[in-house]
């Protein structure tokens, strides 16, 4: 299977500081769930921002979607940042927009048209449980109804790469819950995911997914199982997808997070 | 539904109005006004240049400087035979002692003409063609091959000044309008500039949700736009007024001269354009400042 995201030996420092991410490498699969864990400060941000082009890295190579990242030019970067979505752990809500606005973001930057887009950012606002406060602004909203927003806004466009910074960091353990399995249905319709978390609690959920440790800025992977993680077709489909998400991706948006 | 600018009403609410309106109108109808005066006062001395030029500059006057009248008399009559038969002279019109004493009554009081004083005589002439030094340098020969008490007066010359002066001070307008140009491109580059650093972080999400660098100038050269509108229309009617005004008071002077610095349609064809091209530069000028700015960014 052709890799979709690949780190070789790529390091990032901020200015002229000391490196925050040091050799890193690793490759990730479409179709595959990744954790990305670590203590505060470990740099998991900091690789999450190169993931989804925010950054880019001091020296290394990135490859996504097949193509060279690091010396990707400005005008196609929209074209590439389309094919990710990101939860970020601020959720950078924009705030004055209301909560349907911002969901509607990413389809309104693909020029997606008014009434086409009326449909899919109601039913996401309802699959996240936030349908009678469409109008509302984020500082109205809760922290998790924030979390939620920034998410529906973040998968709203059927992303190929869907990363999430501390996504669960802000909310209950039962919409903990309630978002991985948010974040195992984008993943059983095709969407690689990569969530970052130092809930260890999380990690256990879903036991198929692959786990990158980050200790200081380097990738902790002393078996080599990181930098060639075994791939996605290997595994059993049935095993790692849970009963919520319907296998039809056209009823996919349709369903609440309960499956009702 | 798309509108101005092709930017749907829900996406112009990414970039709110008031934070990017502030004063900008009000300062782009200050400059299109005086823009627009300047523009004016430029086009009407080049129309008061033009006229002046075209009645005065192919003129020369002739004056016989005889000692008694009866000289004067004779030379009088043999310029005029040699001017006549000349084909350098398109018209040639002899001041008649009335028209002479209404011209120096002023000056010299009345019954100058009936006393001692010998007045000369004057010719007006019209050159054929147009006035250079040759042509001048041959009339003269003509004249004082006749008339050696005889004196030409090329109105060309005493006006040069006058067009060197009008020269400059169309130079001056034009320098006026650059001014008042690049001033208003520098209020848009701030204004711009500010909005974006205001807008930053809602810019920064746009971008990493995959939005072009033109999508987000857009939004904000709509703004300009609306702006500069509301400005250049303010302005334009406020300088359409003055200009109303000013042509008022020049009609009720029945000035000659200043008559003659009306501007055409041709000139109030330009009038109206100083408002649409300040739209347009202010439009442009904010969306290389968007994209210039972004380009910095990742």
């Amino acid at each position: 299977m052709q890799e979709i995201v690949t780190f070789d030996n790529v390091g990032l420092r901020y200015g002229t500081g000391k490196e925050v991410l040091s050799d890193i490498s690793f490759t990730l699969y479409p179709g595959s769930f990744y954790f990305l864990t670590g203590n505060s400060g470990a740099g998991k941000t900091s690789l999450l921002k190169l993931l989804y082009l925010a950054q880019r890295p001091s020296r290394g190579l990135i490859k996504l979607f097949g193509t060279d990242a690091v010396t990707l030019t400005r005008d196609r970067m929209p074209g590439f940042r389309r094919r990710i979505g990101v939860v970020f752990q601020d959720f950078r809500l924009v705030p004055h927009l209301s909560a349907y606005d911002n969901i509607a973001l990413p389809l309104r930057v693909s020029g997606m048209s008014e009434k086409d887009l009326d449909a899919p950012v109601r039913e996401m606002l309802d699959w996240v449980g936030l349908a009678d406060r469409a109008s509302a602004r984020p500082a109205t909203l809760s922290g998790g109804e924030q979390q939620r927003v920034a998410i529906a806004r973040a998968v709203i466009s059927r992303p190929e790469i869907l990363v999430a910074d501390e996504p669960t960091g802000n909310v209950d353990p039962e919409m903990a819950l309630r978002l991985l399995k948010l974040f195992e249905s984008m993943n059983a319709l095709g969407t690689t995911v990569v969530v970052a978390t130092h809930d260890v609690h999380l990690l256990a959920r879903i036991p198929e997914a692959h786990m990158m440790r980050l200790f200081r800025g380097k990738l902790a992977d002393p078996t080599g199982v990181l930098r060639h993680p075994p791939k996605p077709e290997a595994r059993n489909p049935d095993d790692v997808l849970p009963s919520f998400p319907p296998k039809d991706a056209s009823d996919y948006f349709r369903q609440g997070p309960d499956g009702s | 539904m798309l509108g101005f600018f092709g930017i749907s009403r829900a996406e112009r609410r990414l970039i709110p109005d008031t934070r990017l309106a502030g004063p900008m109108p009000w300062v782009i109808a200050i400059m299109i006004f005086l823009t627009i005066l300047a523009v004016a006062a430029g086009l009407s001395l080049r129309s008061g240049a033009s006229a002046i030029n075209a009645q005065l500059s192919g003129r020369v006057t002739v004056q016989i400087l005889a000692g008694d009248s009866d000289a004067r008399d004779e030379q009088l009559a043999a310029v005029e035979r040699a001017l006549d038969a000349s084909p350098l002279v398109a018209r040639r019109d002899t001041l008649s002692d009335e028209e002479l004493q209404q011209l120096l009554t002023p000056w010299l009081g009345g019954d100058i003409l009936d006393d001692a004083i010998t007045v000369p005589a004057m010719i007006d002439v019209d050159i054929a063609g147009p006035m250079t030094t040759q042509t001048l340098q041959e009339l003269r020969n003509l004249i004082v091959a006749v008339s050696p008490d005889a004196r030409l007066d090329p109105h060309g010359q005493w006006l040069q000044p006058i067009f060197d002066l009008l020269l400059s001070l169309q130079f001056l307008a034009l320098f006026l309008v650059i001014l008042l140009s690049v001033a208003t491109a520098a209020i848009v580059v701030l204004t711009v500039r500010g909005a974006l650093n205001t807008h930053g972080p809602t810019i920064g999400v746009m971008h990493l949700l995959g939005s072009t660098d033109v999508q987000v100038a857009r939004l904000f050269q709509r703004r300009v736009a609306l702006d500069a509108l509301f400005g250049s229309l303010l302005g334009s009617g406020l300088a359409a007024l003055a200009l109303y005004l000013l042509s008022r008071q020049i009609d009720g002077l029945g000035a000659g001269l200043l008559d003659s610095g009306q501007l055409d349609w041709l000139d109030l064809l330009v009038l109206v354009l100083v408002p649409l091209s300040g739209i347009i530069l202010a439009t442009i000028v904010a969306r290389l400042t968007v994209v210039i700015a972004l380009r910095k960014t990742l």
